[in-house]
Formats: C-alpha cells, sequence, structure tokens
C-alpha cells in the first residue's frame, strides 16, 4: 500500500544521508522524497512516499523516529491531507499538434513557461493522479523530457505543526 | 578560560568520569595524546590494533555497566574501528568512539590517511558526529554519552578534525542535553502493564523470555523476583546469561539453536510468552511460523523498532525493562490470592518442564583418554571465583561456555551475540580486567579466534592485566565444520588449521605464562596452575578434534526438531 509520509528534521549535516541510509539497509523502498528548509531555519522537512504492508509501514515510523536528528514523523495516510506535486514537462509541438497540447494544458489548468517552434515546455501542480492524467494524454504527442518534484504533503483543517 | 580543542575534549571525558580509555596514536591525534600528560587520572591503555581497542572498551563497558571509550587516528585507525564498532552495536553496548580526521579545508579532498568514517560508520552507530567548529566540541561530547548511555545503548562515534583539536574556545561543559528529536521512553504504559499482568494471571504453560536488555537495563533483580513471585519458568538468550541464575530450578538456561531441550520445548508449548529486553533474533526463533506457536506474546523493551520485527505481538510495552518488571511486580503482588491460584494452576506446567528436564539434561558424553570441551568449561567453573568474569570469542566454544558454565550473575558473560566478531574475546577480557583489576578474568577462545588478535597478549603483559586465557584448541574452525559435516558431506574446506602452534612458547615469547593440557587427567592441573600464576597466562586444551555442539537446531528447522547429543 502507498504511503506518504511526513518527517520534521533538524537540518544538521547528513540528515538526508541518514534517512535514505534507513530505507537502503533495511530494505525499504522509496518511490519519492523531497525535502526543502522549513518556516524555522533549524528544520526541514521531508515528504517521502512508500510501500509496504502494515508491518512493514510500522517498522518505517518506528525506525525514521528512532533517528536522533528527526524530531516528528506523520504516516498521512492515516488522516486526511492534501498531496501537491509539480511536473515540468517537454512535450513535442509541431504544426497542428501545437493547438492539441494548448488545449490540454488548458483542460488541466496547466502552464506553458517555455516555447519553441519544435516544442512546448508545459508546468503543471495537482495531486500526483492528476499529472499522471495529463502525462498519458501528452506522451502519444511526444515527451522529450520530463521533471516531477515527487508529492508534497500537508494535513487537512486548523491545526498546524510548528516548523 | 578558552583551551584548544584537543585539551576539550579530555576535560570533558574527565567530566563524564571516564577513567580508562583504549587508543592508538597517530598523525591527526597527536594534539590529543599530546595532552594527555596533563590528565594522570584518565589511564590510557595502548592496544596493537585498533579493532582490539574497541573491543576493550567494550568489554569494559559490558563488565562495568559504563561507557567505554576508545581513541583511532583518521583513516587506517578509523576503518579499524569499525568491526569493533559493529560488534557494540549489534548488542547495544555503550561506547564513544573518538577518531582524527584531517583538518577541515582536506576533508574530500583525498588526503593522507583521509575517510569518510561518518559515512562508513553511519549503519553501524546510535549515531555520529563530525566536529566542524570547536565551539560545539564540548556539547557534542555530552551529547554522545548521553546517546550512547540512555535508552538502547550503543556505540557513538565523534570524528575530530585536527584543526578543530588546534582551534581555542571558551570551555564550559554543558549540564543538561537538549535534543528534541530524542526521548527515551523511560516508563511503561500503565494500562499495558494492568493488561499484561492479567494475561500473565491468566496463563498455564507461561514462559519468560529475557534477552540481553535485562542485562543492558540492571534488571536482573526484578527479574528474579517477579519470576521467584509467580514460579515461571525463565529462559534466557546468549546476551542474557547470568541475568537469572543458572542455578535456580526455574531456570530453563540457554534457549534458541544451541539451546536446551527443555528451554525449547517449554517454549514451543507454552500459552504465554513474556520476551524482556529481547529480539527474537533468528538463532533463537528458528522458523519463525513454528515459535511459541500456541502462545499469546507479551513482549517489554527500550527499543520500540524490536517490537512485532520479527514475529507477532499481543501485547507491547516500550519502556526501561527494570521500570517496566518493578511496576508490573507491583501490580501482580496487589492482586494477592491471584497469585495462588496461578502457582497452582501452572504446577502440572512445572511438572511437565521437568520431565523434559530429566528426559534430556544438558550432556555429554565423557571421556578418560580425550579432552572434552565441556568437560573444561565445568572445571573452569568449579575453580573460577564466584564472579569471575568470561569473555569468549565465536564459535564452538563459545556455545560450550554458555551451555556449560552456569552463569548466576548478570555482567559476568562477555560475548559476541548480534554479529558474532571472531576475535573478540582476549581484548574484550583485556577491557573488562582494566575495569576490574581485582577480579578473575578469563578469556575462552578457540584457536581460529585467538589468532585473529593475539597481538594483545602484548597490551595484557604491558599493562599488567592478569587475563587467563583458555584455547580450545582443535586444530579446527570447529563450528564451521560443524556444519560441513552435518550439511556439507564433510568436506572441510579451508577448516583446517593444522599447524600446530606451539602456544606455550607463544606466551613466553611475549613475557606471559603458558600452560597445555593433552590429556583429561591434566585439565585440573592445568587450570589451577594457570589461575595461580601471575600475570597473563595462556591455557591451551588439545580437545577432542570433532567434538560438536548439541543439542542444535539446524537453521531454518523450528525449535522442536532438534539434533540432540547422541
Amino acid at each position: 500500500m502507498r504511503h506518504t509520509i511526513a518527517v520534521l528534521v533538524e537540518n544538521e549535516f547528513g540528515v538526508l544521508s541518514r534517512v535514505a541510509g534507513l530505507f537502503s539497509g533495511r530494505g525499504f523502498n522509496i518511490d519519492s522524497l523531497s525535502v526543502a528548509p522549513t518556516n524555522d531555519e533549524a528544520m526541514s522537512r521531508m515528504t517521502i512516499v512508500t510501500r509496504g504492508d502494515e508491518q512493514i509501514l510500522e517498522q518505517i515510523t518506528k525506525h525514521l523516529n528512532k533517528l536522533i536528528d528527526i524530531i516528528k514523523v506523520i504516516d498521512f495516510t492515516d488522516e486526511t491531507a492534501i498531496e501537491r506535486e509539480m511536473a515540468l514537462i517537454k512535450v513535442t509541438a509541431e504544426d497542428a499538434a501545437r493547438a492539441e497540447v494548448l488545449r490540454i494544458v488548458d483542460i488541466f489548468r496547466a502552464k506553458v513557461i517555455d516555447t519553441t517552434p519544435k516544442s512546448f515546455t508545459v508546468e503543471v501542480t495537482g495531486a500526483p493522479s492528476k499529472i499522471d492524467a495529463i502525462l498519458d494524454l501528452l506522451r502519444p504527442l511526444g515527451l522529450k523530457e520530463l521533471v516531477r518534484t515527487g508529492p508534497v504533503a500537508i494535513g487537512r483543517g486548523a491545526k498546524g505543526w510548528k516548523g | 578560560m578558552k583551551l584548544a580543542g584537543a585539551r576539550i575534549l579530555l576535560e570533558c571525558l574527565k567530566q563524564e568520569g571516564v577513567d580508562t580509555v583504549f587508543g592508538y596514536p597517530g598523525g591527526t591525534v597527536i594534539n590529543i595524546y599530546d595532552e594527555l600528560y596533563s590528565f594522570p587520572d584518565i589511564r590510557h591503555i595502548l592496544p596493537r590494533h585498533e579493532q582490539a581497542g574497541v573491543h576493550a572498551a567494550d568489554g569494559y563497558a559490558r563488565a562495568s555497566g559504563k561507557v567505554g571509550v576508545a581513541i583511532a587516528t583518521s583513516g587506517p585507525g578509523a576503518t579499524n574501528t569499525v568491526t569493533g564498532i559493529a560488534t557494540a552495536y549489534m548488542d547495544s553496548i555503550p561506547l564513544v568512539v573518538i577518531t582524527g580526521q584531517v583538518p577541515t579545508a582536506l576533508i574530500g579532498n583525498d588526503a593522507f590517511q583521509e575517510v569518510d568514517i561518518i559515512g562508513i560508520t553511519r549503519p553501524c552507530t546510535k549515531h555520529n558526529f563530525l566536529v566542524q567548529n570547536v565551539k560545539d566540541l564540548a556539547g557534542i561530547v555530552k551529547k554522545a554519552f548521553y546517546i550512547a548511555r540512555t535508552g538502547r545503548p550503543g556505540p557513538v562515534l565523534i570524528d575530530l578534525p585536527k584543526d578543530v583539536q588546534v582551534a581555542v574556545a571558551e570551555f564550559r561543559y554543558p549540564e543538561q542535553v537538549d535534543l528534541r528529536g530524542y526521548k527515551p521512553t523511560i516508563e511503561g504504559h500503565p494500562k499495558q502493564i494492568e493488561k499484561a499482568a492479567a494475561m500473565l494471571l491468566a496463563a498455564k504453560k507461561p514462559v519468560i523470555y529475557a534477552g540481553g536488555g535485562t542485562i543492558l537495563g540492571n534488571a536482573s533483580t526484578e527479574l528474579r523476583e517477579l519470576a521467584e513471585t509467580l514460579h515461571a519458568p525463565v529462559t534466557t538468550t546468549l546476551m542474557a546469561l547470568g541475568a537469572f541464575p543458572e542455578d535456580s530450578p526455574l531456570s530453563l538456561g540457554l534457549l534458541g539453536m544451541h539451546g536446551t531441550y527443555y528451554a525449547n520445548m517449554a517454549v514451543t508449548n507454552c500459552d504465554l510468552l513474556m520476551a524482556v529486553g529481547a529480539r527474537f533474533d533468528d538463532r533463537v526463533t528458528g522458523k519463525i511460523a513454528a515459535f511459541a506457536p500456541h502462545a499469546k506474546i507479551i513482549h517489554i523493551d527500550v527499543d520500540p523498532t524490536s517490537i512485532k520485527k520479527n514475529v507477532r505481538v499481543d501485547l507491547p510495552i516500550v519502556g526501561m525493562v527494570n521500570e517496566v518488571l518493578a511496576h508490573l511486580l507491583k501490580v501482580i503482588e496487589d492482586r494477592g490470592d491471584a497469585v495462588e491460584v496461578f502457582r497452582k494452576a501452572a504446577k502440572p506446567w512445572l511438572a511437565e518442564i521437568d520431565g523434559w528436564k530429566a528426559k534430556h539434561p544438558m550432556a555429554f558424553a565423557e571421556s578418560s583418554k580425550v579432552i572434552k570441551p565441556q568437560a573444561v568449561i565445568r572445571k573452569l567453573r568449579e575453580l573460577s571465583q564466584p564472579d569471575a568474569i568470561i569473555a569468549t570469542d565465536v564459535g564452538q566454544h563459545q556455545m560450550w561456555t554458555a551451555q556449560y558454565f552456569s552463569f548466576t550473575r548478570p555482567r559476568t558473560l562477555l560475548s559476541s551475540g548480534g554479529l558474532g566478531t571472531m576475535g573478540y574475546g582476549l581484548p574484550a577480557a583485556m577491557g573488562a580486567q582494566a575495569a576490574f583489576p581485582d577480579r578473575q578474568v578469563i578469556a575462552v577462545c578457540g584457536d581460529g579466534g585467538f589468532q585473529m588478535n593475539l597481538q594483545e597478549i602484548a597490551t595484557l603483559v604491558q599493562n599488567r592485566l592478569p587475563v587467563k586465557i583458555c584455547i580450545m584448541n582443535n586444530n579446527y574452525l570447529g563450528m564451521v565444520r560443524q556444519w560441513q559435516e552435518l550439511f556439507f558431506n564433510k568436506r572441510y574446506s579451508q577448516t583446517v588449521l593444522d599447524l600446530p602452534i606451539d602456544f606455550v612458547k607463544l606466551a613466553e615469547a611475549f613475557g606471559a605464562t603458558g600452560f597445555v593440557a593433552s590429556k583429561p587427567s591434566e585439565v585440573e592441573e592445568t587450570i589451577r596452575r594457570g589461575f595461580a600464576a601471575p600475570g597473563p597466562v595462556i591455557m591451551e586444551f588439545k580437545i577432542a578434534r570433532e567434538e560438536k555442539v548439541l543439542p542444535m537446531v539446524p537453521a531454518g528447522a523450528s525449535l522442536n526438531e532438534m539434533v540432540l547429543a547422541s
């Protein structure tokens, strides 16, 4: 089962290695991982998408909590959260296909951020399933390059985490 | 007052009450060694190899319960510590290992004797630190000791670049540690403990399975009180030997691959298994699906990641094992009559266990022609002091020691259980002897493991550490040979050590004393002379070459599928 885990970490030397090493050393999978500083510059926040059964997820969250530099771990699959991911997509766009790309971009409320006579570069933001959907439509037109950020997640409601 | 980093480090060690360090000098730690002259209260012991230095610090820690400290230089000095650190990590032993590092400006340049020891030791330390600024040094040392000894203990490495040792800063040792990401659980959840008491008292066939955490968590008194109150039988892992007195009628001895018949039968047939400070290692459980198949499982451990890692658990309790057991005992005692009812209900169970004990006691075929290693171990127990500390290497002799020595006190067996490090025994004994100069310390080794760190006899002689070394010599790498005999058609590939070594002369070459026993009739005399001789001693026992460790649960089999002694 797919899980999205948010991790608040000390902004210390080597933290990313510790987290990555934990996953690789114990044979856990990482589907995606994104990390950036938080409002408090002493902390960073990671969003990790992983998969595994209940027992594996329990071990993953316990092992994350065990790392000294990790301050807090939340498995978002247990509660309602909003996930957003961004993708930059370079797609072939010549002749009639140019209009088709623009139509798809419009439908998905995406943006063209760079253009040449032969291509468009598209920026799209949304839940990972939305990114998958626009890719399904653009792929037949010719994908030149794709970069996805991996999702970031935040809990719904008024309550927030410090940091 | 402003002090140089090297001086700050040693001031910090003094503040932590460190009385002994095991270290090896080198280019990037010369400053620390130079400052050492100003610290006469810190005894420095120079091993002959950094790996042995870390094992010695580990032996010191296991025997004393204090944090062991080792120092090594950068590069090869640092890499030589890795086996020692991994050994301590697998057995949760509190260590602080300090390595020198090339100056910060050179890090990453492939400088002379540079290695990324932080990267190398990340998966085998509880935590590690690279000190980038001398201002952080005192705080880091404080954190390192705190992390090493609290919660589930473990080794912590501090990598200290040479320029940081030279740079000066105001020295103030912090009084408190603030680590917002590290708050070990001390007390168990009261509701869970209530439930555990109810589950225990409802059981008819209970077994307590004690692991190394009962020794590391100083819980042997609580364990004994609980077991004796309930009349509940106790089996111990290799790491827990000594946590529960093996001469008690409630003791089942060792469980698992080379455990007793009755311990393994009791675990297989019990209806309640209470694991205390144990981690359900594969050498303990055998085939997981057939492990304690009829039992509800209570698991008490300070480390939440140990719980439900390998086996299903019906009731987890996270906390310090001594705290949890004391609380549990109190809850049980408050039930008064229920304890009587429980004891009565469990009587047939104890009788069943006594039946297993009578059917297959721990036994071996005695001989008057060849020295049986089990007989040597029994004789060592008989002739050694009651508080003697035994360190072992890894292999057959380790299992014979575990099976036949009959440990009765905690922290008297030092053995590499998790990593299974050959060469551990002699340096670990050295560390224990440094911690307890007046107690008897015995290293039981095989001829294979002994040769991995035999250079440490020099350290013993030089530092007047009178460790008594017993070599169980079968001219084989015996445990692997046993597997080859049983599972590889007796094809003894590379396990025959057929160079006859004169261990008496070897001892004498280092300025130690050597004795050898070739016949059963010489065993007792050799041990008596060895124990009586001053200083370090080697006692070599030429044992029955193809003696096996039995009982044995083949790897992957279930605990009740034991190969028993014929």
